[in-house]
């Protein structure tokens, strides 16, 4: 009776689970897809889920009506600053918080972790007002990248990581005369290589899907991201499926394949910092 | 007499010293992180406090005490947004940890590779951008029947629907985007805290003969709280923050049906150009994300068992 009772609910399962995923990729799919087609060959033509003839021409014209290629290399030159800004900063901050002891440390800590609760809107408005008015940064990578350079989250999920190292291995380097930040640089880092791989990834990703920031602070088409440029091109090109299709895949492309390179890090990362502590 | 003063100032300056030699590295490692809060986050908090009680445009700026705030009480635009943002969160919040649940307990039955295949397939559209997101559901939701949905609905007979253009549809169909969305990450958090439940607390409740509905609502359930939580706090700072969406599929129509809080905040100040307004709008999103924060964390914790 259990046994059957367990088959029945394995099935059960199976069925569910492969429908659901099925119902989560097909957005993607239909991105993929929808980006082969030539949807300007006939008035009459519609997008097929499986496409009769493959042409590449939504791309072609994608790349003709914008800069995509300075989008892409402002996006990538963004986000591999942020993620290095990031992990450094993070890392430093963390192990700070999560090993050494300093007085005003637990306010300080919670002073920042407290405003992660403020929503982003609150502060947006004078930030950019500080940016504009005040430093005349607007439209330039500083500004985009200033406020950014170390998120309250990933010191936190920092913080959550370095704790978990032993403590021994950080009296056994100073006995032996290290300084602070050799310790960090020869003892904590090499230790927190995995909590590292997991900030980098899901920093440069967020970094590259990051739209309402920059899509403030720049205003000329050269210093939009991939992000902002696409949200620009929907609105200037909302009839052409094909081309919008795909300036998405585009969008979303690189971020896919880095999924898929490093899965493991995706999914074991998501329950450090949240779980723990 | 000489000799007595001499010993003087040598204490508080080795006092000094030594607290630069014992705590200087902690706060040098901290140091960057803390000055760009502080000028990033702190500065901009207040600033806006500031700001929601003048008439702050780009020329100048006048105090106004509370009349920003009178004039949220008293605008009607400001209302629907709460309204629209209240339906928003409440329609897709607990549908998704509904949602979250249900394919977790299912994964969490099957084989290791099995498990990790669904995590992954579950998890991969949480990589893709909010725009890119909006742009392939511009198209899922286009009146034709070009639009995927109606493509769907036209397998049934029926006939297609104005998700986007319509104001009874346009917020169901943001929320709809919602609940189709990805999954992954709570799916992963609910795997990890099923795997942390220990086996012999469903042995021992075997052993008593328990129903399965028993072992769920007094093992499996109470033990979830702490994720739970986790996702309903989170999922509600989202929700009340949404944007990109609003702003790409809909503008906040037709007829402010899907203007969100957040999208209504954008319009007046980088629209309109009123600060001070838009600043006072976020100070009252604020106030009501961290009320309803503190209230879910109040209730769930009060019972959570270890």
């Amino acid at each position: 009776m259990k046994s059957t009772r367990k088959k029945m609910l394995l099935v059960t399962a199976s069925v569910l689970l492969a429908g659901w995923a099925l119902i989560t990729i097909i957005p993607m799919y239909w991105m993929l897809v929808g980006s082969v087609q030539d949807t300007t060959m006939s008035a009459s033509f519609k997008p097929q889920m499986i496409p009769e003839q493959l042409s590449m021409s939504p791309y072609e014209r994608f790349f003709a009506k914008t800069d995509a290629w300075r989008w892409l290399y402002n996006s990538l030159l963004i986000s591999v600053i942020l993620t290095v800004t990031n992990v450094f900063f993070a890392s430093l901050a963390g192990y700070a918080f999560a090993k050494l002891k300093f007085p005003g440390s637990q306010a300080v800590f919670w002073v920042l972790l407290g405003t992660m609760m403020i929503p982003a809107q609150v502060t947006l408005i004078p930030l950019y007002i500080l940016m504009v008015n005040v430093f005349d940064l607007g439209d330039t990578y500083t500004a985009i990248i200033l406020p950014a350079a170390v998120s309250v989250g990933n010191i936190f999920l920092m913080k959550q990581f370095m704790s978990t190292l032993p403590t021994s291995l950080i009296h056994a380097a100073r006995i032996d005369a290290c300084s602070e930040f050799g310790i960090f640089w020869k003892v904590i880092l090499p230790m927190a290589k995995p909590g590292i791989a997991v900030l980098a990834i899901f920093t440069f990703v967020a970094s590259w899907n990051e739209f309402f920031w920059p899509f403030l602070i720049t205003n000329s088409n050269e210093m939009r991201t991939v992000q902002v440029g696409l949200a620009s091109f929907v609105f200037a090109e909302s009839t052409d499926f094909g081309a919008m299709m795909a300036g998405a895949t585009i969008g979303a492309l690189p971020m896919i394949i880095l999924f898929f390179s490093l899965q493991r890090y995706f999914l074991q990362g998501i329950t450090i910092g949240a779980v723990k502590g | 007499m000489q000799t007595a003063l001499a010993p003087e100032p040598a204490p508080r300056h080795s006092r000094v010293v030594r607290f630069w030699r014992d705590y200087g590295w902690a706060y040098l490692f901290i140091l960057a992180p803390v000055l760009l809060f502080l000028i990033f986050t702190l500065y901009p908090v207040l600033t806006a406090l500031v700001m929601s009680f003048q008439k702050y445009n780009i020329m100048n700026s006048t105090w106004v005490g509370l009349d920003n705030y009178e004039r949220l009480v008293k605008d009607e635009t400001f209302w629907k947004s709460i309204k629209n943002t209240v339906i928003f969160t409440v329609g897709t919040v607990p549908v998704n940890i509904l949602i979250t649940f249900v394919l977790s307990y299912f994964i969490f039955q099957m084989k290791s590779k099995w498990q990790t295949f669904f995590k992954a397939t579950l998890y991969l559209p949480a990589v893709a951008s909010g725009v890119t997101i909006s742009i392939v559901w511009l198209a899922i939701f286009d009146p034709t029947d070009s639009g995927l949905l109606n493509r769907f609905l036209g397998f049934f007979g029926l006939d297609p629907v104005i998700w986007l253009g319509q104001s009874g549809t346009a917020l169901f169909s943001l929320i709809l985007m919602n609940w189709l969305g990805s999954h992954g990450a709570g799916i992963i958090l609910y795997l990890a805290a099923m795997g942390g439940i220990p086996k012999s607390l469903y042995e021992a409740a075997d052993i008593d003969h328990a129903s399965g509905w028993t072992q769920f609502s007094r093992i499996t359930w109470p033990l979830l709280k702490p994720t739970t939580l986790y996702l309903l706090v989170t999922g509600v700072i989202t929700s009340f923050q949404v944007f990109i969406s609003v702003y790409l599929m809909t503008q906040g129509g037709p007829n402010f049906a899907t203007t969100t809080i957040a999208y209504l905040i954008y319009e007046t100040a980088f629209k309109f150009y009123e600060f001070g307004l838009a600043s006072a709008q976020s100070f009252v999103l604020a106030v009501i994300i961290i009320v309803i924060s503190v209230i879910q964390f109040k209730y769930f914790s009060s019972d959570i068992e270890y």
